[in-house]
């Protein structure tokens, strides 16, 4: 067994003051080893990044305070270190790296002087010496050219180099022990497998610790040696990885796993966790999970569980696992209900709802004395889909390809530039004013964000009376009113909740009141731009429910844009993946997700951390970043990154060809 | 026999008086603009700011209701005449220290006047005295002896007056909380007198005792005693000073008033039409905005000045000469001042209509100026308000400045800024003059201190962003 | 950057042809000739012998607009349009209702508003940053909120008790230095120290503030968590992170006003007796001099152009993320 770096025992952090305090960190205790990954799991707001903060003792001033506890680091007391002595600590023994790459950085200081001030601090390294040595950990962490990027500030570095930088930084100080808090969130999946294989090189040569601060389950397989699962700020379990992917003892473990979506569960409803994380401005005199728990009984509903070790570095905190306890059976017949097939397509499913042929959304550069137009950036660049009745298309790619413009270039809220866009035959680019404001009851949109899509200052009756009243639907309004009832009702929700305001919901509650009032004008086509990403995973499946309940019974047809894999294999019909304006392959979900053609297609597949390590596929590792719509490379828009590049991909654009009557790509590898 | 008057301010002040009520209405029953309000009045400082603002208010309200007295019937004169003077409720509350005028300066509570006058006694020798005051303290015989006892006396008489007031407002109080919290009057009344409530009744209550006081010894003693002295032409400084009030809270408010209007609409065209009506609306407010405000309004001042010298026939009495030029005061210093929120809103504007509700809005087909109203109106609303209340400190700070430089408010408007114009060169006098100055200054630091710290209370409340 | 420049310069005129057209209107329109020599002659014993003759020594004699006596271009150029208006664009401010020349004036008199303008910037910064970072060092403890309590103090007073007070004070009391005058060369600082001491004392209240807010703001950001999980000293983070980046707002809003200080103060000015253009602007209002305040409103337009160019180049300057384009 390897020495022991970090030890947190009973940890206790508490925000604010009087009756509102909350209490994020609530008794936490565990260890690290030397030059292990530990893994602290956990969804959002469950006190996760408090706990690595509380580590250093950076909480939020002044509202933050450590109440109890103890962190030692290499048998030292951290917390009753005095101030100074913390801070030979911070960047020197225990390095951090953030969440948000593009604010972490000081936006007026080169990346370089960043650097190099903690070299200063750490090693006492000053002048040429420190400059040598920056560039020295720049070229380690994979920036290229890196003399260059010495003198650069962090704008003009894109968000991966940025959280490389970020990582050159905690480096300077040769720290033993890494908190990385959610490293690559803010990334895309490709870049993500850049900077997590950054990360566990890093750690294998210099025999670094890290404290991995995630979400994600998949990431967590790919890295982590042991596992915490964080839950209402405490630890519910602990174990190996291997162990714990294997055999995840805790109901919240269970359910995490479960309300993954994947493939292998299309044709079944994914496992939900009811209600939400419990306010932690109380004190607790029970299970946290109970209320949410399908294997509670009155016991966790009376007291709290205590801490169950299993086995050496392996417990479990819930009475399931208290052999003084006897507990009832696994009832046999929750998991039917999650199974329950769902409802079959509507009547009329398979003719063409929505054809796009060659669309195009162009923004203007303009420059100059005159402001002339120098160029445009071609957002989207000559899309063309189509959607049968009744089915999901999901557009993939990474942020900055275009999908979201091509949503809304598709709804007309963007005017395209060119193209066709035939909804039931008619081509809504040709339609302007009043003709095109009546069309739109029939397409609909639900955003990403759903902080941002409502109007904090209205009820959510009002909102979703909005469309009825614009579209002139609906009847009189004690009619609109029932159906804002009755669609409340239809998406999970109360009736009596019209009259409350967005800001009393949470997230999920707020995405299934955007989903209402999208369905209040009866719309046949729904794009949904990223409607689950922002929400944690348990949340995620009570959408993906939904939207997938809903199809069946209104026969609707969505345009799923996201970058998450896991849900287009899920809920899609067919996939069309998007890079640089562009589809460069499109097909049945199986045709595009199992037998991918295009190599930047294989590349995304292979980059999405698998839960299963031994069935991980090798990672096909990308170069550097997405180029700029706005100068696109000459030729294939991918060849620069494409480990197959020929010559005639830095030429010509490749045409498309058609593997199979589903299945068409973008690419030279195909046509010779 | 009265004749009420409206002056076009006065209009405009229960204009906004409707709609400062209106507004309370609506927003009574809207829950977004009640929370933050209710977050306002829990503060200790920002209620007792509000109770000072709400005293101020008052005096400034019964100065703005305005009538002319009739004139002694003449024989057989079969209309009635009216004066051409114009008087407001103000006054006929102070009784008649507005007209009780001595010849020069005088100390405050000084019963003589503060130069040595030359006069000729009864014998015919040529003395150089302090004469006596024809009202100040002139109730007294020997007013060496008696002074002390007899503001003394008034005080107390004050003091009683003051409580007593207290007393039943508590009682009132404490029966109408006792209503809502259900519990029994006189609990009701311990828990208030406890401080045990969100809104700090408590010291609402103190500072409305303060200025119950203050307005209690302003009433007893300024009918017999020039409380803060008077000036240079024998003018009383307290009545000035009082009268100065309202001319304050119009400029702090009727400009906000008059540029509202403006600088809402056009800044939120500018942000959601942008194209050319956006080009219009920024080439209109850097044109305005390049101009030194201070210039402008001289210029603008000046030239209605020549105007209304060339045009004296529009006007019947002095009061509404003065009157209308507090008005164009008003306007000009809108004129100047709507640019900044302006700008402001159209900024915000422009973060707003990428908003996806504002894009969810356009998927449904709404309007543009269902949008407009729905939309983007009530989300600018909170930084409306600060605006507002922030400009109001500084307006009236404004004030003093531009009569200064004299192109303020007409010289026969009592303002502070106009006595302290008049009033700088006292300080060089010896034996120094200090009480005009002093009055001045004081009563518009109260106004805008206490402005100043319910702004903050509100930006507090309503901008999220700030908190901390 | 060249491009830029030129492009904002062009942007400038039509906002001074607008600035033009509204003194235009304002001085000659809404009141006529007749009416502004009425005025000077005084209300009473005018007679249109004596109108006309003020009006040809001023020369307000022309047409507004449009001279239908004079032949080809002197049809638009004998105007008083042109003469009052149109040649401020060549700086060509004519002469005052009073007979001199405004150009020389200004010239002359620019100085001692510098004198008093630019001492008091940059005193004053150096003052309101040091308070709004002591502020911040403080921040959250009884130092930071007294210091609140005193900004918003400071800010409920009128600038005029400053002056009044500090005169009283300094000069009658004290008798440190003269009450007002001015007298040129290296002499000047026995006149110049109070009004820039008052100056930088009566902003304490509004920029402190400010600029604490700035700072606060700054030090909320991720940035500042990052240096300090990297182990930067709290003293040393306010000094480099914190400030480099809180100057950026500040810095920019001071190059705003930097043209103006040519315009020097007007109440300070005229308080202290400084023969600089501030007071110059308040004798010509007192005195109903029109000539002098629409050149002044020009000259104060055309540097507010200047200081909104300054702004931009200096955002470059300060700051990596703009460019220019």
């Amino acid at each position: 067994m390897t020495q022991t770096l970090l030890d947190v025992r009973n940890l206790k952090v508490r925000l604010g003051r009087g009756g509102n305090a909350v209490r994020p960190v609530d008794g936490v205790s565990f260890s690290i080893a030397r030059g292990e990954t530990f893994a602290l799991l956990g969804e959002s707001g469950c006190g996760k990044s408090m706990t690595a903060l509380s580590l250093l003792r950076l909480l939020p001033q002044p509202a933050g305070e450590i109440t109890g506890g103890s962190v030692r680091l290499d048998g030292e007391e951290l917390l009753a270190q005095p101030e100074s002595g913390m801070r030979s600590i911070r960047g020197g023994r225990i390095a951090m790296i953030f969440q948000e790459p593009q604010t972490s950085l000081n936006p007026v200081m080169t990346v370089g002087a960043q650097i190099a001030e903690s070299l200063a601090l750490h090693k006492q390294m000053f002048g040429d010496a420190a400059r040598a040595e920056v560039i020295r950990l720049l070229d380690a962490v994979g920036i290229p050219d890196a003399p260059r990027r010495y003198g650069e500030y962090p704008h003009q570095l894109s968000g991966g180099m940025k959280q490389r930088v970020m990582i050159a930084m905690a480096l300077a100080g040769d720290p033993e022990l890494l908190i990385a808090d959610e490293p690559t969130t803010a990334l895309d999946v490709t870049i993500q497998a850049q900077v997590l294989e950054l990360i566990a090189g890093l750690q294998r040569e210099r025999g670094m610790a890290v404290l991995l601060i995630t979400h994600d389950l998949g990431v967590v397989a790919g890295m982590a040696d042991q596992v915490a699962v964080m839950y209402a700020g405490q630890i519910v379990e602990q174990g190996p990885r291997d162990l714990f992917y294997a055999e995840p003892r805790h109901p919240y473990s269970r359910k995490l796993f479960a309300a993954l979506p994947d493939s292998s569960k299309r044709d079944r409803r994914l496992t939900v966790i009811p209600g939400t994380v419990p306010p932690l401005n109380q004190a607790f005199h029970a299970c946290r999970f109970a209320e949410r728990c399908d294997r509670a009984w009155d016991l966790c509903r009376r007291r709290e569980p205590g801490w169950f070790e299993l086995a050496a570095r392996r417990g479990v905190r819930c009475h399931l696992a208290d052999p003084g306890v006897e507990a009832p059976p696994e009832a046999g017949s929750g998991a039917d209900e999650e199974e329950r097939h769902v409802a079959a397509p509507a009547d009329g499913a398979g003719h063409e709802l929505l054809s796009v042929t060659d669309l195009k959304v162009h923004f203007p550069i303009q420059k100059g004395f005159f402001r002339r137009t120098v160029g445009y950036v071609r957002a989207v660049d000559g899309v063309s889909l189509s959607i049968p009745r009744g089915e999901t298309l999901a557009l993939v790619g990474e942020s900055g390809c275009g999908k979201t413009t091509a949503g809304k270039g598709i709804l007309q809220l963007l005017r395209p530039t060119g193209g066709r866009v035939c909804f039931e035959g008619t081509n809504l680019l040709e339609l302007k004013g009043e003709a095109l404001r009546r069309r739109r009851s029939e397409f609909q949109i639900i955003f990403q964000d759903p902080f941002s899509s409502m109007n904090p200052r209205m009820t959510v009756g009002d909102i979703i009376e909005e469309g009825m009243v614009a579209q002139r639907i609906g009847g009189t309004a004690s009619q609109r009113r029932e159906r804002v009832e009755r669609l409340l009702e239809q998406v999970g929700m109360r009736p009596e909740h019209r009259s409350r305001y967005p800001h009393q919901f949470s997230g999920g509650q707020r995405q299934r009141i955007c989903i209402a009032r999208a369905l209040a004008v009866d719309p046949r086509l729904i794009v949904c731009d990223e409607p689950t990403s922002a929400l944690d995973v348990s949340v995620q499946a009570q959408i993906l429910n939904l939207l997938k309940d809903l199809q069946g019974q209104l026969g609707l047809s969505y345009l799923f844009i996201t970058h998450d894999l896991s849900v287009v294999s899920y809920l899609a019909d067919r996939v069309a993946v998007m890079y640089l304006g562009r589809i460069v392959e499109e097909g049945r979900v199986d045709d595009v997700l199992d037998r991918a053609r295009h190599p930047y297609t294989q590349a995304l597949l292979s980059a999405v951390p698998a839960l299963d390590k031994d069935t991980q596929r090798e990672i096909i590792r990308l170069e550097g970043d997405m180029p700029s719509p706005a100068n696109p490379p000459a030729g294939c828009h991918f060849h620069p990154r494409c480990p197959h590049a020929m010559d005639i991909c830095r030429v010509r654009y490749p045409d498309t060809e058609a593997l199979s009557p589903t299945h068409t790509a973008r690419c030279h590898l195909l046509t010779s | 026999m009265i004749k009420p008057v409206i002056l076009w301010t006065d209009a405009l002040v229960f204009l906004l008086v409707g709609i400062v009520v209106v507004f309370a209405f609506y927003a009574r029953r809207h829950e977004h603009l009640r929370a933050p309000w209710r977050e306002v009045v829990r503060g200790r400082i920002a209620v007792a700011s509000l109770v000072v603002l709400a005293f101020y208010t008052l005096t400034g309200l019964l100065d703005s209701v305005h009538y002319r007295k009739a004139l002694p019937m003449q024989d057989g004169q079969v209309e009635v005449q009216y004066g051409g003077e114009v008087f407001s409720l103000l006054d006929a509350l102070l009784g008649d220290v507005g007209s009780q005028v001595e010849k020069t300066y005088s100390a405050p509570f000084a019963y003589t006047l503060y130069t040595r006058e030359t006069v000729v006694d009864e014998n015919g020798v040529q003395k150089r005295i302090f004469p006596r005051l024809k009202y100040g303290g002139a109730h007294l015989d020997d007013p060496a002896t008696q002074r002390g006892a007899d503001i003394a006396a008034r005080s107390l008489a004050a003091l009683w007056q003051a409580l007593a007031f207290m007393l039943v407002l508590t009682l009132l109080l404490s029966l109408w909380l006792a209503g809502r919290w259900r519990l029994s009057p006189a609990r009701a009344l311990r828990r208030l007198l406890r401080g045990d409530s969100d809104v700090p009744w408590r010291t609402a209550l103190f500072t409305i005792f303060l200025f119950a006081l203050l307005a209690a010894l302003i009433v007893n003693l300024a009918s017999a005693w020039h409380v803060l002295g008077t000036d240079k032409v024998g003018k009383d400084v307290l009545y000035q000073t009082l009268k100065s009030v309202r001319t304050g809270l119009v400029i702090g408010t009727l400009t906000t008033l008059i540029m509202l209007p403006f600088a809402v609409t056009l800044g939120m065209m500018a942000g959601y039409f942008r194209g050319w009506v956006d080009d219009v609306i920024q080439y209109l407010y850097t044109t305005l905005n390049s101009i030194p405000g201070v210039l402008l309004i001289a210029a603008s001042v000046l030239m209605m000045q020549v105007y209304m010298d060339t045009h004296p026939e529009l006007f019947e009495t002095m009061a509404e000469r003065a009157d209308l030029r507090l008005l164009f005061l008003c306007l000009i210093l809108g004129i100047t001042s709507w640019t900044g929120l302006c700008r402001l809103l159209r900024g915000e504007t422009l973060k707003l209509r990428e908003l996806d509700y504002v894009q969810a809005a356009n998927a449904f087909g709404v309007a543009r100026r269902v949008i407009l109203v729905r939309h983007l109106l009530p989300n600018l609303m909170h930084l409306v308000l600060i605006a507002v209340v922030i400009d109001f400190s500084g307006l009236v700070l404004a004030e003093a400045v531009l009569s200064y430089v004299g192109v303020g408010v007409d010289p026969t408007t009592m303002s502070w800024g106009n006595m302290i114009n008049r009033a700088r060169l006292e300080m060089a006098r010896e034996p120094m003059v200090w009480w005009s100055l002093l009055a001045a200054f004081s009563f518009m630091f109260t106004l805008v201190l206490a402005a100043n710290l319910f702004s903050d209370a509100v930006r507090d409340a309503f901008d999220p962003r700030l908190r901390r | 950057m060249l491009a830029y420049i030129a492009r904002r310069l062009l942007y400038a005129v039509p906002i001074l042809i607008g600035v033009n057209l509204i003194t235009f209107v304002l001085f000659f329109v809404v009141n006529s000739p007749d009416d502004v020599a009425r005025m000077h002659l005084g209300m009473k014993h005018v007679t249109p012998e004596a109108i006309e003759k003020w009006k040809e020594e001023h020369g307000y004699d022309q047409p507004l607009l449009y001279n239908a006596d004079e032949q080809g271009v002197a049809k638009l150029t004998d105007t008083i349009f042109f003469e009052k208006s149109v040649k401020l664009f060549a700086f060509d401010f004519g002469s005052s209702d009073a007979g001199r020349d405004i150009g020389d004036d200004i010239s002359q008199r620019m100085w001692p508003s510098l004198a008093i303008a630019v001492p008091t910037l940059l005193l004053g910064l150096l003052v309101h940053i040091s308070f709004a970072m002591l502020l911040a060092f403080f921040r959250g403890t009884y130092l930071d909120l007294s210091g609140v309590v005193l900004t918003v103090i400071l800010m409920s007073i009128s600038g005029l008790f400053y002056i009044i007070g500090g005169q009283y004070l300094f000069s009658k009391v004290l008798h440190l230095v003269p009450i007002s005058g001015y007298e040129p060369g290296w002499q000047a600082w026995r006149f110049v120290l109070l009004p820039v001491l008052i100056g930088v004392f009566s902003g304490l209240g509004s920029s402190g503030r400010w600029y604490r807010t700035i700072f606060l703001e700054e030090i909320g950001r991720d940035y500042v968590r990052t240096a300090r999980a990297k182990g930067v000293p709290e003293l040393k983070l306010l000094f480099t992170h914190v400030l480099q980046n809180a100057m950026v707002p500040i810095l920019t809003g001071v190059v705003a006003v930097l043209p103006l200080l040519f315009m020097g103060s007007l109440i300070m000015e005229s308080f202290f007796g400084i023969p600089g253009l501030g007071s110059y602007t308040i004798e010509a209002i007192q005195t109903q001099d029109f000539a002098i305040v629409r050149a002044m409103v020009f000259l104060g337009s055309v540097l507010y152009i200047i200081g909104l160019l300054l702004t931009d180049l200096s955002y470059t300057l300060v700051d990596p993320r703009i460019r220019l384009s």
